[in-house]
């Protein structure tokens, strides 16, 4: 929700950036406020997956220009890790298979890391145990997930409700969702969307990366982006998705000057 | 391969130094002279020196194996040292008559051997270079009539026991460096379970190779009478040296009826420096029989030092419902050499075994599993399961699989399964997105690749394994 007390949260002004010496990024320019929920849609080869990965630190790509603040501060100073400890939380397109690491173990660690990054106190494995499964709750969780390795043999909807409750614990500021609701079903969907709903607050912000309008049928964005050839090309209210929905992209791309520079109203 | 992974791999050997203990080390060379001595320094009798003259004839017309997927300079046999021993030769009835020196050296390799002994119940029988110089917990054991002591000793106090099982099931000439432990074997860990009996506590000994240049060729024998069982621990670290040294030992285990051997190795040998110069050569024959209905033999093995590793700790099922096993992680780094893997042997009818061998490579490291798994006519009923499985850690190390499947039993069900895997930037992005470093990453990964084979050790080696995997995979991440 637009908020006239929100602070911003993230700022990012000409970001430009490279992966094996290929320009992605072209020049992305984005504000997210506390209190926001963003979407950034666009065709496949846009930019948006990208630009999550750029964010949250990923080696394969190489920043060639722009600059990111995160709460006030340069993101580019710190490490992947430091990043997810200052709150930037991504939930990844592919989650990846841990084999032989209960999920029990690997969220403990990531809470506790992260928890002690913030100051706070580790939970041990009996308190962990109590809150984690209050938070798998919220997203209709078997406890059985605990024991099993991450992400090892989950069903896609399993891995991006395990995303979403990574996202439960760690508390983010600034949550980025890289197509949460691909390979979804219906009922997953709800799920996930739901929970999203519940973590969402006055304090902390949303940017969902997707190709579907489907997913903002339960998330609603107070924003939605349209990326193409690694800009924002318009940014507009909920209703740019429905439109988007019903004459794709193409209708955007045939001027694309003059939408430029509206990506940083956000 | 990213910084980080590169820091990671790149620790360094802890347990590099050398006890300066006064040692008796003979002259470099091997002839029917050197056998001759050795045996005589030993006082054995003659019906043991025979078996070594006739090994040593054995060897004399054997070559060393060329099918391993390693390379090495050909091995001078000229230009090594055949026995070495510490030059106190008084009788030590207790750890305080044990050398200063020596305990030090425990003290240093984080095992201080009178709390592992009576803190932890274990017996140690100490091989340091050789010659056992302290043997605990022996009149314990001898009250349930469980021998534990050096093969020297053996030879002299059972040499019934000896003359029996000594290379039953590896013969004299089953291979070269086989052949050669058979003429020059200088000491090593005889174990015996009688009929019946429960070992109550792990058996344990520590080796380590202390002068520079002097080959270390243990010989150990356990066996397990109808109903027996045990586990047995060995451990492994050497100091730092620039020469590459030969360790040939030769293990055998014999099973009777309803009887239980677990055989369970940390090796450290020192693995050569980070250019890949000096480290442990360690060919080594492993091979237990289960000899008896219903016996089982169980090696676990978590390997990682030694500048080459030749290694296949081996099962023969002779008896019937007889059950094989094989645990095994083996960890290469920098220029390091593995070519490990086992032989399960299926005589009898409805035998078992199952090998779970995980490989781990890093830095420009080779590591290769080979086994193989022999289903005979005779062995109707027989199974076996086989889990392999390789992860790469950087883009300049290899992997491979030798499984050799030889089924000549139409009733036989043989499974194999592999998988190669490897910790990647996007794995340890996962991680670092969750807050989590490289370091700690890496850890955990690695930690859950071996997790089925760490829960097969005994507690106390669990823990020093995934120490040692810590060491050798974890630094200073910058």
């Amino acid at each position: 929700m637009i908020r006239e007390d929100s602070k911003t949260l993230l700022e990012v002004r000409g970001l430009r950036a490279t992966v094996n010496g290929i320009e992605i990024l072209k020049g992305m320019d984005l504000t997210v406020k506390s209190g926001e929920v963003h979407a950034i849609m666009g065709p496949n080869g846009s930019g948006k997956s990208t630009f999550a990965k750029v964010l949250a630190g990923h080696p394969a790509y190489v920043v060639t220009g722009g600059t990111v603040l995160f709460e006030g501060k340069d993101l580019f100073v710190l490490a992947p890790e430091a990043r997810a400890r200052a709150g930037l939380f991504l939930g990844f397109q592919y989650p990846i298979e841990i084999p032989g690491v209960a999920n029990s173990q690997f969220l403990r660690l990531a809470y506790n890391t992260v928890q002690t990054g913030r100051g706070r106190d580790e939970l041990d494995p009996l308190e962990f145990d109590d809150f984690v499964r209050e938070k798998m709750k919220l997203l209709e969780m078997n406890p059985d997930f605990l024991d099993r390795s991450v992400n090892e043999g989950f069903s896609g909807g399993e891995k991006k409700r395990n995303e979403i409750l990574q996202m439960a614990l760690l508390e983010p500021r600034v949550a980025i969702l890289d197509e949460t609701d691909s390979g979804l079903d219906i009922d997953a969907l709800r799920i996930v969307a739901g929970g999203v709903n519940q973590l969402a607050n006055k304090d902390n912000a949303v940017v969902l990366v997707t190709h579907y309008q489907r997913l903002l049928n339960y998330i609603e964005p107070d924003y939605v982006h349209v990326t193409e050839a690694g800009r924002i090309i318009k940014t507009g209210p909920k209703a740019l998705a429905l439109e988007l929905e019903s004459r794709g992209y193409d209708w955007l791309s045939e001027k694309p000057g003059a939408e430029h520079g509206a990506g940083a109203a956000a | 391969m990213s910084s980080v992974l590169q820091n990671l791999v790149n620790k360094p050997y802890e347990h590099g130094f050398v006890t300066d203990i006064e040692s008796d080390t003979a002259a470099k060379g091997l002839s029917e002279d050197t056998i001759r001595m050795i045996s005589g320094k030993k006082k054995e009798p003659q019906w043991l020196l025979d078996f070594r003259l006739k090994a040593y004839q054995r060897w004399l017309t054997m070559t060393p194996p060329q099918w391993p997927n390693v390379k090495y300079p050909p091995i001078d046999f000229q230009a090594i040292s055949y026995y070495s021993a510490p030059k106190a030769k008084k009788k030590l009835a207790s750890m305080d008559e044990v050398d200063p020196e020596l305990l030090k050296t425990f003290e240093k390799l984080g095992v201080p051997m009178n709390e592992r002994a009576k803190l932890a119940g274990v017996a140690v029988d100490v091989i340091f270079d050789s010659v056992s110089v302290a043997t605990t917990y022996k009149a314990k054991l001898a009250e349930v009539g469980i021998i534990f002591c050096s093969i020297s000793e053996a030879v002299h106090e059972h040499p019934e026991l000896i003359k029996k099982y000594l290379g039953s099931v590896v013969p004299i000439g089953d291979n070269f460096y086989a052949a050669l432990n058979s003429a020059v074997f200088t000491d090593g860990s005889f174990c015996f379970i009688p009929k019946g009996v429960k070992c109550p506590m792990d058996l344990s000994t520590y080796f380590r190779i202390n002068t520079e240049e002097s080959g270390q060729f243990e010989r150990t024998l356990i066996i397990a009478e109808d109903g027996a069982s045990v586990s047995y621990l060995e451990g492994c670290t050497a100091p730092k040296f620039d020469t590459n040294q030969l360790h040939a030992a030769v293990v055998e285990l014999v099973a009777l009826d309803n009887a239980d051997i677990k055989y369970s190795t940390v090796q450290n040998w020192y693995a050569g420096d980070e250019n890949g110069v000096g480290g442990i050569y360690n060919f080594v024959t492993k091979r237990g029989l289960c000899k008896g209905i219903n016996s089982r033999i169980s090696w676990t093995q978590v390997e990682t030092g030694s500048a080459i590793t030749w290694k296949y700790p081996s099962c023969i099922l002779r008896g019937e419902n007889s059950v094989g096993e094989f645990y095994s992680v083996a960890l290469t780094n920098h220029y390091q050499q593995a070519d490990t893997g086992t032989k399960m042997i299926h005589l009898g009818k409805n035998t078992r075994s199952k090998i779970v061998a995980k490989g781990i490579s890093a830095g420009h490291s080779n590591n290769s599993y080979r086994g193989l798994v022999r289903i005979a006519p005779s062995a109707t009923g027989a199974r076996n399961y086989s889990q392999c499985d390789s992860m790469l850690i950087g883009d300049q190390c290899g992997a491979n699989t030798f499984p050799y499947i030889q089924v000549s039993n139409p009733g036989a069900k043989v499974e194999h399964e592999a998988s190669t895997s490897k910790i990647g930037e996007d794995q340890l992005f996962y991680f670092a997105q969750r807050g989590i470093g490289g370091e700690e990453a890496v850890s955990m990964i690695i930690n859950g690749f071996c997790k089925d084979v760490f829960q097969q050790l005994p507690m106390e080696f669990a823990v020093e394994a995934t120490k040692l995997l810590g060491v050798k995979l974890e630094g200073s991440v910058g």
